[in-house]
C-alpha cells in the first residue's frame, strides 16, 4: 500500500506539473460546453428563400410576407423567372425556391384550389428537408386563413378531421441545448478518461521510464492502479466542472439525482480507463496512441447518439453502437438530467457498463507485461 | 558459485523471414564482487543480454541466474536485489532530483536515509541541485542521478548498460572511479561499453561481437593471448603506407591506429625484409609495441 501511495503522489505531481495538459483539462470543458452547444444547433434559421412570383397579386404578397415574418426564412431575391432564381441557388446564395404561378389568387378564389412549387437545394439534406417542411406548414397555415376569410365555414366540418395536439415531455420547448449538453459532457469525460490515461502510460514507454519501473519489485497491479486512480479522479472533477458550467450557462439542473449520475460515471470511467490502458499496451509511442484515440473518438461520437439518433441508424450500425460505451453514458445522462431516471431505471446500462469495465481492464492487464 | 551465471543464452529477434540473432550461445560467469566489463561495438548484443539478466526479456534458449536466482523463475527475488541503469536516461524528467531518488527508494521499500552511505559520494555531487527537475540537468549530472537511483536499494548486483556513452572524458574517468569505490563495498558490477580503453579498468572483460563472446579474460590475460609481434609504423604518406603494408608477405594484418599504423606480423618475421618491402617510404619509423585491448579485439574479430 505504501508504494501505491507514492505512485499516486508521483503521478499527481507529474500531472500538475504538465501545464499544457492541465490547461487542456480545464479549458476543454469550458470551450466545448460553452461554444459547441450554441453552434451545434439543429434548428434551422435564416434559410435563404428565392421567390418567383408570376402572380403579383395581393395574396401572393401576403403569403411571402407571412413566410418571411416567421423568422425562419430570409428573403434572398424576387426573381422574374424560375431560371433566374435557380442561378441564385447555383451560386449558393439561396436554399429554397418558392414559385407562385400566374393566376394564383384567381384560382384560389374561384376554384378554391391553387398550386405552389417548392424547390430545395438538397446538398445539405437537413436544411432542405427542414426548410421545405417549415415552408409547407406556413403555407398550410396560410391556407386555413384564406379559407376562413372566403368560405363560410359550416358550423360542423363536413369532412372528418382528426385534430392532433402534441405536447413535448421532458423538454417542452424542444430546447436543443438540453439535448446536446449532457452528450458533450460525456465526450469530455471520455477524453480525459480514455485518452489522457493512454497517452500518459505510453509516454512512460516512450521515455523509457517504464523499464526502470519494471526492474523494481513494484507489483503490476499497483502500477496500473497508480495510473488509473488519478485519471479516475480527474474524470470526475472534469464532469463536476461540466455540470457546473451546464447549470451556470444553460440553467440545466438534473431532474434526477446527482448520485445517480456519479454512480454511473464512476463505473463508466473505469470502463474507459480500461480502454485507455488497453490502447497503451498495444502502442509503443504517443503518436500511435494519439491516432488510435482520434479514430476511436470519431466512431464513438458518430455512433454514440450524440448528434444522430441511434434509433434511426440501420440495424447493423445500431448493433455496433451496443459495443460503444459512450452511447450508454449519453443515454443515461439524458435520462437522468432530462427525465429524472433513478438507479433502478438505468440498472441495465449500469450492468452492461460494469461488464465493459471488467472486460476492458481484464484484457488490458493480461496484455500488460512487465517483461517483453 | 558465481554472482551472475549465464549458460548458453540464445535470443533472436524478428520473424522467420528476417531473423536477427542478437545473442548466439553466450556463456560466462561473474564472481561476487567483480567488476566485469562487456566490451563490444554497437549491435553486439550487450543490451539484449542485460535485458535478459534484469528479467525484462525472456531468452529463447539457455538459462541464467543472478545472485543464485533463476532469471525466469525467481524474477521477483531478482528485481529486489538488482540495480539497472539503462543506456538511455530514463528517470522522470518532470520530477526533481530529490523526488526521483525518493520515488525509487519507496518503490524498493526503503528510504534515502537507510542507504545514504552507499550513494553519498555520488549523490553529494548533485545534492546542490536537488530541487531541479531531472530533465534540466546536464549529461554528467543525469548520469550520477541515474546511478544513485539504481543504487538506492543497495543492490547486490549492478547492471550498467553503456553508462559512459556520450559522456565527456573527465566525467568518464570520474565515473569509473565511482565504480571502483562501489566494488569495494562488495557490489558485483556488470558494465557494458563500446570503448576499448575502458576495458583495462575492469577486473575481467568479455569481448563481444555479433552475439558471440570472443574471449573472456582479465585485461592483461587478453593482451597476453595476443602472442604475435606488433609494430607501429609511420611515414610521410600514410595512405600509401597502409596499402604497401598489406602487400607485404610478412604482415598478417594492418590497420590505422591514431597517428601510426599497427601491423600484426607473422611470428618469425625479419626486420630487414619488412624494410625492403617498404623501400618506397623514405624516413619510415618502425617500432615494436605492446598490444592493447583494441589490437586484441581487431585480431579476434578477424578470426
Amino acid at each position: 500500500m505504501r508504494s501505491l501511495k507514492f505512485l499516486l503522489q508521483k503521478e499527481f505531481r507529474q500531472i500538475f506539473r504538465d501545464k499544457s495538459i492541465l490547461r487542456i483539462i480545464f479549458i476543454m470543458p469550458l470551450v466545448q460546453l460553452i461554444v459547441l452547444p450554441l453552434a451545434a444547433d439543429y434548428e434551422m434559421k435564416n434559410i435563404s428563400l428565392s421567390v418567383v412570383d408570376h402572380d403579383h397579386s395581393g395574396y401572393s404578397r401576403q403569403l411571402v410576407q407571412k413566410i418571411t415574418a416567421s423568422g425562419y426564412f430570409r428573403l434572398n431575391d424576387y426573381s422574374p423567372t424560375f431560371h433566374a432564381s435557380m442561378q441564385e441557388v447555383e451560386k449558393d446564395r439561396s436554399d429554397i425556391i418558392l414559385e407562385i404561378p400566374a393566376h394564383f389568387e384567381r384560382d384560389l378564389v374561384s376554384q378554391s384550389e391553387a398550386t405552389l412549387f417548392v424547390a430545395a437545394n438538397a446538398i445539405n439534406g437537413v436544411k432542405a428537408g427542414l426548410g421545405s417542411a417549415y415552408l409547407q406548414s406556413i403555407i398550410r397555415d396560410y391556407n386555413g386563413q384564406v379559407r376562413t376569410e372566403w368560405m363560410q365555414l359550416p358550423r360542423f366540418n363536413p369532412d372528418l378531421e382528426i385534430a392532433v395536439t402534441s405536447s413535448n415531455w421532458f423538454n417542452p420547448l424542444l430546447n436543443y441545448k438540453y439535448f446536446m449538453v449532457p452528450g458533450i459532457l460525456v465526450v469530455l469525460v471520455t477524453m480525459v478518461g480514455a485518452f489522457l490515461s493512454s497517452l500518459n502510460i505510453v509516454k512512460e514507454k516512450e521515455i523509457g521510464t517504464i523499464e526502470q519501473i519494471n526492474v523494481t519489485p513494484v507489483k503490476k497491479h499497483y502500477f496500473i492502479l497508480g495510473k488509473l486512480i488519478p485519471f479516475w479522479i480527474l474524470g470526475l472533477v472534469v464532469m463536476s466542472l461540466g455540470l457546473l458550467i451546464a447549470w451556470l450557462a444553460y440553467d440545466i439542473m438534473p431532474v434526477g439525482s446527482f448520485l445517480t449520475i456519479y454512480v454511473f460515471a464512476a463505473v463508466y470511467l473505469l470502463a474507459v480507463l480500461g480502454l485507455g490502458l488497453l490502447v497503451s499496451t498495444y502502442t509503443s509511442n504517443q503518436q500511435q496512441a494519439m491516432l488510435i484515440s482520434f479514430f476511436m473518438m470519431m466512431v464513438f461520437i458518430l455512433l454514440g447518439g450524440l448528434y444522430t439518433s441511434i434509433e434511426s441508424m440501420p440495424a447493423w450500425a445500431q448493433w455496433i453502437t451496443r459495443f460503444n460505451p459512450v452511447s450508454y453514458f449519453i443515454e443515461v445522462m439524458r435520462m437522468v438530467i432530462l427525465k429524472g431516471s433513478r438507479l433502478p431505471d438505468i440498472s441495465r446500462h449500469l450492468l452492461i457498463m460494469t461488464g465493459f469495465a471488467v472486460l476492458l481492464n481484464g484484457w488490458a492487464i493480461m496484455n500488460y507485461r512487465k517483461r517483453g | 558459485m558465481g554472482s551472475v551465471v549465464v549458460n548458453n543464452i540464445v535470443k533472436t529477434y524478428g520473424t522467420k523471414k528476417a531473423q536477427v540473432t542478437a545473442l548466439n550461445g553466450i556463456s560466462f560467469e561473474v564472481a561476487p564482487g567483480e567488476l566485469f566489463g562487456i566490451i563490444g561495438p554497437d549491435g553486439a548484443g550487450k543490451t539484449s543480454l542485460f535485458r535478459i539478466l534484469t528479467t525484462l526479456m525472456l531468452a529463447d534458449k539457455g538459462e541464467a541466474s543472478v545472485d543464485g536466482y533463476d532469471v525466469v523463475k525467481d524474477l521477483k527475488a531478482i528485481r529486489k536485489r538488482v540495480g539497472y541503469m539503462p543506456g538511455r536516461f530514463s528517470l522522470y524528467q518532470d520530477l526533481t532530483v530529490a523526488e526521483n531518488l525518493e520515488f525509487f527508494a519507496t518503490i524498493f521499500n526503503t528510504s534515502i536515509e537507510e542507504n545514504y552511505d552507499l550513494i553519498k559520494d555520488i549523490y553529494s555531487q548533485i545534492e546542490p541541485f536537488k530541487n531541479r527537475r531531472a530533465g534540466k540537468l546536464s549529461g554528467g549530472m543525469k548520469q550520477k542521478l541515474a546511478l544513485s537511483c539504481a543504487l538506492i536499494h543497495y543492490p547486490s548486483v549492478l547492471f550498467l548498460d553503456e553508462p559512459t556513452t556520450g559522456v565527456d572524458a573527465v566525467s568518464r574517468k570520474e565515473f569509473w572511479e565511482m565504480l571502483r569505490r562501489l566494488k569495494e563495498k562488495g557490489i558485483t558490477i556488470l558494465v557494458s561499453t563500446p570503448y576499448m580503453d575502458e576495458a583495462s579498468l575492469c577486473d575481467r572483460v568479455a569481448l563481444m561481437q555479433e552475439g558471440k563472446l570472443m574471449s573472456v579474460n582479465t585485461p592483461s590475460g587478453i593482451v597476453e593471448q595476443f602472442g604475435k609481434p606488433l609494430l607501429a609504423v609511420r611515414s610521410g604518406n600514410m595512405l600509401q603506407l597502409l596499402r604497401d603494408l598489406k602487400q607485404c608477405r610478412e604482415v598478417e594484418d594492418a590497420y590505422p591506429f591514431g597517428e601510426y599504423h599497427h601491423a600484426v606480423m607473422k611470428k618469425d618475421f625479419s626486420q630487414q625484409e619488412l624494410e625492403a618491402c617498404l623501400k618506397n617510404h623514405p624516413g619510415v619509423t618502425i617500432k615494436a609495441i605492446q598490444p592493447d585491448i583494441e589490437d586484441c579485439f581487431m585480431d579476434l574479430m578477424k578470426n
